[in-house]
């Protein structure tokens, strides 16, 4: 190709850049309108933001709108205190007990403290505060502690076992295997007995024994006939809920060395306020007494 | 007796790596070691065992590392699809996680990993030599140097990958091996740009393609953000454990400088270098727009250096780098479709053999990937479509569409199109299967990109959604919970995908033995009815 002749793409009538590489040639399309102004139009988009909000690494420069991050999430944060803060004053002014009597605060309460037990509850409890294996379920109406919403109130505030708060509840059954106060007949036997105050299928010769071993070591905390004592957090032996399995096995096993769950006290850790909307969530799951 | 020198530099370094074994500071680097050195023995092994060839003529193209490198491609494409089924099924049923080596958090970078690096990597370095050589019409600089790269990048890929399943990482996202593995590749990469850089200079044309220009970025980019983001101190030299130099915002920012321009260099400016060959090869057609293509590249590359803050938007980063972020993020729309616009137009005057050609089906699908994830990147940057979007599965989604739809669309039309040429096959095995590849992996990531876009908008919706009362509504467990539907769906997108490639592997297979399937045209022709003479 001589010089100022011009190679023309046949198909589309465009002429190339008279270069080619390895049989590839580039047609000297000019750049497509719609592409160029739409990039133009980025870039003065680009200029005007740069304008309207913070863009240079300047302190104290926020921008035409001063605007900042941390003032937005603030502004944010404020708008939704102040919109609860009516009802969040009132709760914190009101009894624990009193504040089913005030409808729209007892549905404000309930929402609250629904929204609290997904963060703080829900990964020993469940999502549905169900419990599992070693965690109560708060569903049904058997409370190791209580039932009313003071009682209620009283758990979340100091939690169970938990060295750290004075007040915690706390009950220790002893271990009857490991500290030798009962042998391994003796445990087997009452097992069957527990078994058969629950109602469920027990060997009748093993737990004639164990009524005598029960009324003896056991009657004194869980009741004459298993009742259980909420005083001191001794759970009903008679029902059909078991926090740490039914099977004889599982009996005899927490009458051997017993499994004591712990629970955080929460009344230092979420203040009163929100323990109190807890309260009133746990009470009105359904067992509330 | 070139050969002799290898041996023994091969043997030394297996000694040192027998020393390593014996004597590291921690457990970690003592097994990492044993792996090299099992890894070099059989190297110096395999290589005594070899028969010299002769030396092929000096003036023809090397094309050896190039058929080493379709076959590596393939090979790593397939092991990082398989891991990601693998773990996208552990996200979908946890009881999967085989502990330890393989639960999720080591499986992940070995997935990411294996198809960035692995996969991409060796595509990038195999067509790079392929095209250099092409359009410069000059042999590969270096001699011999082409083959350590080739070498040496499997044996950083081996090392990365087995650090990560013995719990090895420095736990920078896609850059994850330590200190001495960020070394090697660094001596890696330089070598790869010896190579590359010597080419283009004794090249027998008086320009430089276009091709060269995005594959050239990408190496000098990828080779400085490497580097930089890798700065670390180590505790001991016979430890694995190294501690970055930077901390805070300023090391989650060069974290995702690196980052986002590993998407930006590795990902879009390499393989629209690929598609800039490979597009005008099989479609026959004269490149769109020589002006587009010079505009296009130089604003991209200009642009995507200053993108990465879009990673770290309502974060600790000042308000001025998250601002400069996004805008970057948002001019960036146009230079990336540049290269989208050139590749479909080249089509002009060839429309037909999206019909006719899968190959070329499958570029065009690439481009249409590319363009779609393309757009919604900068979409995504602006904050307040960002902070729906932000550490959901959006995210995911994203990548994924831009990475299985471009990346590795793209990669394979140029593996359909290398191995005949390279393999001297007279063409494909099966232009069938080539289209049973095509749409296995299409459907593969429709399901999963669509899959993700609801997952993940659902998931934006459910972590910022307030009751009457201004209380949230769900959990995070909740959230998690209601993924699992997804998430099955998402392996089955990615079973379709790997599927498709596994088509390919035998496809590739037949094709180098030389076998042609007996098999009806795809296309019936119909007879073109021709003017008189």
């Amino acid at each position: 190709m001589s010089a100022g002749e011009k190679d023309v793409d046949a198909i589309t009538g465009t002429e190339t850049t008279g270069h080619e590489w390895d049989g590839i040639k580039e047609l000297n399309t000019p750049l497509p309108r719609w592409w160029l102004y739409i990039f133009y139009a980025t870039i003065v988009f680009a200029i005007g933001y740069c304008i309207y909000y913070p863009s240079m690494p300047v302190d104290g420069h926020k921008g035409v709108s001063g605007y900042s991050s941390r003032g937005d999430v603030q502004k944010d944060l404020d708008a939704a205190a102040a919109a609860q803060s009516g009802m969040l004053d009132q709760i914190a002014a009101t009894d624990v007990g009193a504040i089913k009597d005030d409808p729209d605060l007892h549905r404000f309460a309930v929402a609250g403290g629904a929204s609290a037990f997904k963060v703080h509850c829900t990964q020993c409890h469940g999502s549905g505060a169900a419990g599992s294996a070693g965690y109560p379920n708060l569903n049904d109406d058997n409370w190791l502690w209580g039932g009313t919403v003071q009682e209620i109130h009283q758990t979340i505030t100091h939690g169970i076992r938990f060295a750290e708060d004075d007040d915690s509840r706390y009950s220790e059954m002893p271990a009857f295997g490991r500290d030798e106060l009962l042998d391994a007949a003796d445990i087997k036997a009452t097992a069957n007995y527990v078994r058969k105050l629950a109602g469920l299928d027990h060997d009748a010769a093993l737990a004639g024994t164990g009524a005598t071993v029960f009324a003896e070591n056991c009657a004194s905390c869980h009741g004459d006939a298993g009742l259980g004592d909420k005083e001191q957090g001794a759970p009903n032996l008679s029902d059909a809920i078991w926090l740490y399995g039914s099977e004889t096995a599982d009996i005899a096993a927490q009458i051997r060395l017993p499994k004591h769950g712990v629970m955080p006290a929460w009344g230092s850790r979420l203040g009163d306020t929100t323990v109190k909307q807890l309260s009133v969530y746990v009470h009105a799951l359904g067992g509330g007494e | 007796m070139k050969q002799t020198a290898q041996v023994v530099a091969i043997a030394v370094a297996a000694i040192i790596a027998l020393f390593g074994a014996a004597n590291g500071s921690d457990a970690l680097f003592r097994a990492h070691f044993g792996i090299l050195f099992i890894v070099l023995v059989l190297a110096a092994f395999l290589l005594l065992r070899r028969e010299e060839k002769p030396t092929d003529d000096p003036d023809a193209y090397m094309d050896g590392p190039i058929k080493y490198g379709t076959i590596a491609t393939l090979f790593w494409g397939v092991v990082g699809l398989l891991a990601g089924v693998a773990i996208a099924a552990q996200l979908a049923w946890p009881e999967l996680n085989l502990e330890p080596y393989f639960n999720f958090g080591r499986m992940r970078p070995l997935h990411t990993s294996a198809v960035i690096f692995a996969f991409g990597g060796n595509a990038l370095i195999c067509t790079s030599f392929y095209v250099v050589q092409r359009t410069t019409r000059a042999r590969l600089f270096g001699g011999d140097l082409a083959w350590f790269v080739f070498w040496g990048y499997q044996l950083f890929i081996i090392m990365a990958a087995t650090g990560y399943l013995l719990g090895s990482t420095q736990s920078k996202e896609y850059a994850e091996p330590e200190w001495y593995v960020d070394l090697w590749l660094t001596i890696v990469w330089v070598a790869y740009l010896l190579v590359f850089l010597g080419t283009i200079l004794k090249r027998k044309e008086p320009h430089i393609y276009v091709a060269n220009w995005f594959y050239l970025s990408f190496i000098v980019t990828v080779a400085m953000l490497h580097v930089v983001n890798n700065l670390a101190l180590p505790v001991s030299l016979s430890g694995t454990i190294s501690y970055s130099a930077f901390a805070g915002v300023q090391d989650a920012l060069t974290q995702w400088w690196y980052g986002h321009n590993a998407v930006g260099f590795f990902l879009t400016a390499g393989f629209l270098g690929m598609m800039y060959y490979f597009m005008p090869k099989q479609a026959e057609r004269p490149v769109y727009s020589y002006r587009l293509s010079i505009v296009h590249f130089w604003s991209l590359i200009f642009l995507y250096i200053w993108a990465g803050p879009h990673h770290l938007h309502y974060t600790a980063l000042p308000d001025w780098a998250q601002t400069l972020g996004m805008v970057f993020s948002v001019m960036l729309w146009m230079p990336s479709w540049g290269g989208m616009i050139n590749g479909l137009m080249t089509l002009s005057g060839a429309w037909d053999k999206i019909r006719t050609d899968p190959v070329i089906r499958l570029m065009v699908m690439a481009l249409a990937f590319y363009g779609m994830s393309t757009f919604e990147g900068p979409m995504m940057s602006i904050k307040s479509v960002n902070s729906l979007s932000h550490y959901t599965d959006w995210t995911i989604g994203h990548v994924h569409s831009g990475a299985l739809g471009w990346v590795g669309m793209i990669s394979f039309a140029a593996i359909y199109f290398l191995v005949p040429r390279l393999f001297g096959a007279k063409q494909l095995y099966s232009l069938r299967l080539v289209n049973w590849h095509f749409w296995l992996a299409t459907l593969g990531i429709v399901v999963y990109a669509a899959v993700m876009w609801v997952s993940g908008i659902q998931q934006g919706l459910m972590w910022r959604e307030y009751d009457p009362e201004g209380f949230l509504v769900y959990s995070f467990a909740e959230s998690v919970a209601a993924m699992h539907p997804y998430y099955v769906l998402r392996a089955l997108g990615g079973l379709l995908y790997l599927a498709g490639a596994l088509v390919m592997v035998f496809n590739i297979y037949m094709t180098i033995k030389g076998r042609i399937r007996d098999e009806a045209p795809l296309v019936t022709q119909h007879p073109t009815p021709a003017p008189a003479e």
